[in-house]
């Protein structure tokens, strides 16, 4: 008896996460004026309007090029970081993780108006820079997290046994080390470039004005009244975060298991 | 240089770039506006470097601003205990189910690739004046005018805890899914109910799950300006609304770092404590 109670508590729980977002997904195919119920048909002409509104567009450009340096420069700090955590005794390696993580620690909030103030005072104003070094530093111990975690499954011997065999460390880096790594690199950059996308808290004090990135497009938009459009633009980004991962996760598995770990 | 010299320099030089990026983004910014909230803010829109106290003052004194944080406080503690409510049976539900645990797993990962915004955004789908409710109620026939749900207080809860509740759950199947289950058999071999055996065994030895968790859905929670400026209403504003009207409304940079530094400080007094007691490691599990 106990144990259904706590299945369908448990249903009810899943329904109360997705079912919102569903209506999101739903609604965004209504072919009404409005972005409410009732539905009055299936149509596709929200998307068709996404595509031909430039501001949206430009929004999506500047997330995507945000998300893709942050993810490129995040992973390579967080992967140069991770190796050497997991790969060499260094003294202190806790207080070293500590402040690695830091920036996890310290609320969004007041990391960004530090982060804001102080590169202005540096000559620094509001610009895609800022909101750049803002990504960084917030998706850098996602990256640290997740690289590290699955650094430590990766054997060491296999790395010893190309070293006994006659190959330089740079060898051994890039054609053992690297391959093996790759799954957790990709993972990292992954991660890192789905935070950066979805990010709102920091890039809405850090972006310049008329610059928009998706999330604060559509905290604008919300602003007016919330229209069929706003629900379509979600589901291209439901679509885009969650299945760019699992596209990712998928790919991540083939090229474990060509390696063989 | 010897070669356990260079073995000990390699992985210094492997993590300068990311403890300088953690240094010159982070720390020094801290310490940067823990300067600037000594300067003031003149008429002319100027600062006027210095060490005045006159931001501290106001922030510290002044019953608008302590209102708010006691307030943002509540909410971030509602919050924090229905997020515990709700997904405590549910972590316990995955944690102990045989079939298809992988799915559920994966399906308690999909919120957090979900963007915040449109989470937080969906609600008003749902409960705005031609949402779902409104518009199924008016169909049945219960009321005739569509009512105004949103807005307000309880929203804003609402919104946070659908936003912070796979944190929670997260946690606590961490902690649950680390209990094995033969201490439980044992306890009702002896003659405890199951009832007992959970109270009394697994719900102990989850604790330290639920409260990475409850740190979390508070410290994130209470953190949060956007939840209220989408689905609360123009009185529902919290701490962290002060600091985003303060820097990017009124432009008063030593008065939003002031506030800034209150909230961190606040907050980093509980993530201390919880270090203190239970360690980072905890919280770093349910993160990785």
């Amino acid at each position: 008896m106990g144990w259904n109670l706590i299945r369908g508590w448990t249903v009810l729980v899943y329904v109360f996460m997705f079912l919102p977002v569903a209506v999101v997904v739903l609604l965004s195919f209504n072919a009404s004026q409005f972005g409410s119920f009732p539905m009055t048909g299936f149509s596709f002409r929200w998307f068709v309007e996404l595509w031909n509104n430039d501001a949206i567009l430009r929004a999506f450009r500047t997330s995507i090029v945000l998300g893709l340096l942050t993810a490129l420069i995040s992973t390579t700090l967080g992967v140069l970081a991770s190796l050497a955590l997991v790969r060499y005794r260094v003294p202190g390696a806790n207080m070293v993780s500590t402040l690695l993580i830091a920036p996890i620690l310290v609320p969004e909030v007041v990391l960004a108006v530090a982060l804001l103030l102080f590169l202005n005072f540096l000559g620094i104003n509001k610009s895609f820079t800022l909101l750049l070094f803002g990504h960084v530093i917030f998706t850098l111990p996602f990256v640290i997290l997740v690289v590290q975690a699955r650094l430590v499954a990766i054997r060491r011997d296999v790395e010893e046994a190309a070293m006994s065999l006659g190959a330089s460390p740079m060898q051994t880096f890039f054609q053992i080390t690297l391959p093996l790594m790759l799954p957790a690199v990709l993972a990292g950059a992954l991660f890192a470039f789905t935070i950066s996308f979805d990010d709102i808290t920091g890039t809405l004090f850090w972006k310049p004005g008329g610059v928009e990135t998706v999330p604060t497009q559509i905290f604008a938009m919300l602003r007016n009244s919330i229209s069929p459009e706003i629900n379509a633009l979600g589901t291209v980004m439901i679509v885009m975060t969650v299945g760019l991962p699992l596209l990712g996760a998928a790919i991540a598995r083939q090229l474990a298991r060509r390696s063989g770990t | 240089m010897s070669v356990e010299a260079r073995e000990a320099r390699q992985p210094w030089i492997l993590l300068t770039p990311a403890l300088t990026a953690v240094t010159l983004l982070l720390f020094v910014p801290l310490a940067f506006i823990v300067v600037y909230s000594f300067w003031l803010r003149t008429a002319t829109g100027a600062d006027e470097v210095g060490f005045y106290l006159d931001n501290w003052r106001e922030a510290l004194t002044d019953p608008f601003y302590r209102d708010i944080l006691l307030n943002t406080l509540k909410i971030a503690f509602i919050t924090t205990l229905v997020c515990a409510l709700m997904g405590y049976p549910a972590a316990y539900f995955i944690a102990r189910s045989r079939g298809n645990k992988a799915l559920l797993l994966l399906l308690l990962m999909l919120p957090f690739w979900i963007s915040y915004i449109i989470r937080t955004m969906s609600w008003i789908n749902i409960l705005g004046v031609s949402g779902a409710f409104n518009t199924a109620f008016m169909t049945i026939g219960i009321i005739d005018e569509p009512i105004q749900m949103l807005y307000n207080e309880t929203t804003v809860i609402l919104g946070l805890v659908h936003f912070l509740l796979p944190f929670m759950i997260l946690n606590v199947f961490v902690s649950v899914d680390g209990i094995d289950t033969n201490l439980e058999d044992a306890a009702t071999s002896l003659g405890a109910t199951r009832w007992q055996a959970f109270v009394q065994v697994t719900l102990p030895l989850s604790l330290p799950g639920l409260a990475a968790g409850s740190l979390l859905c508070f410290v994130l929670g209470a953190g949060t300006y956007i939840t209220p400026l989408v689905l609360g209403g123009p009185t529902d504003a919290m701490f962290a609304n002060l600091v985003f009207e303060a820097i990017i409304t009124q432009l008063n940079w030593p008065m939003g770092s002031a506030l800034s530094l209150m909230l961190l400080v606040v907050l980093g007094v509980l993530v201390m404590i919880y270090n203190r007691y239970l360690g980072m490691a905890q919280l770093m599990k349910g993160l990785g």
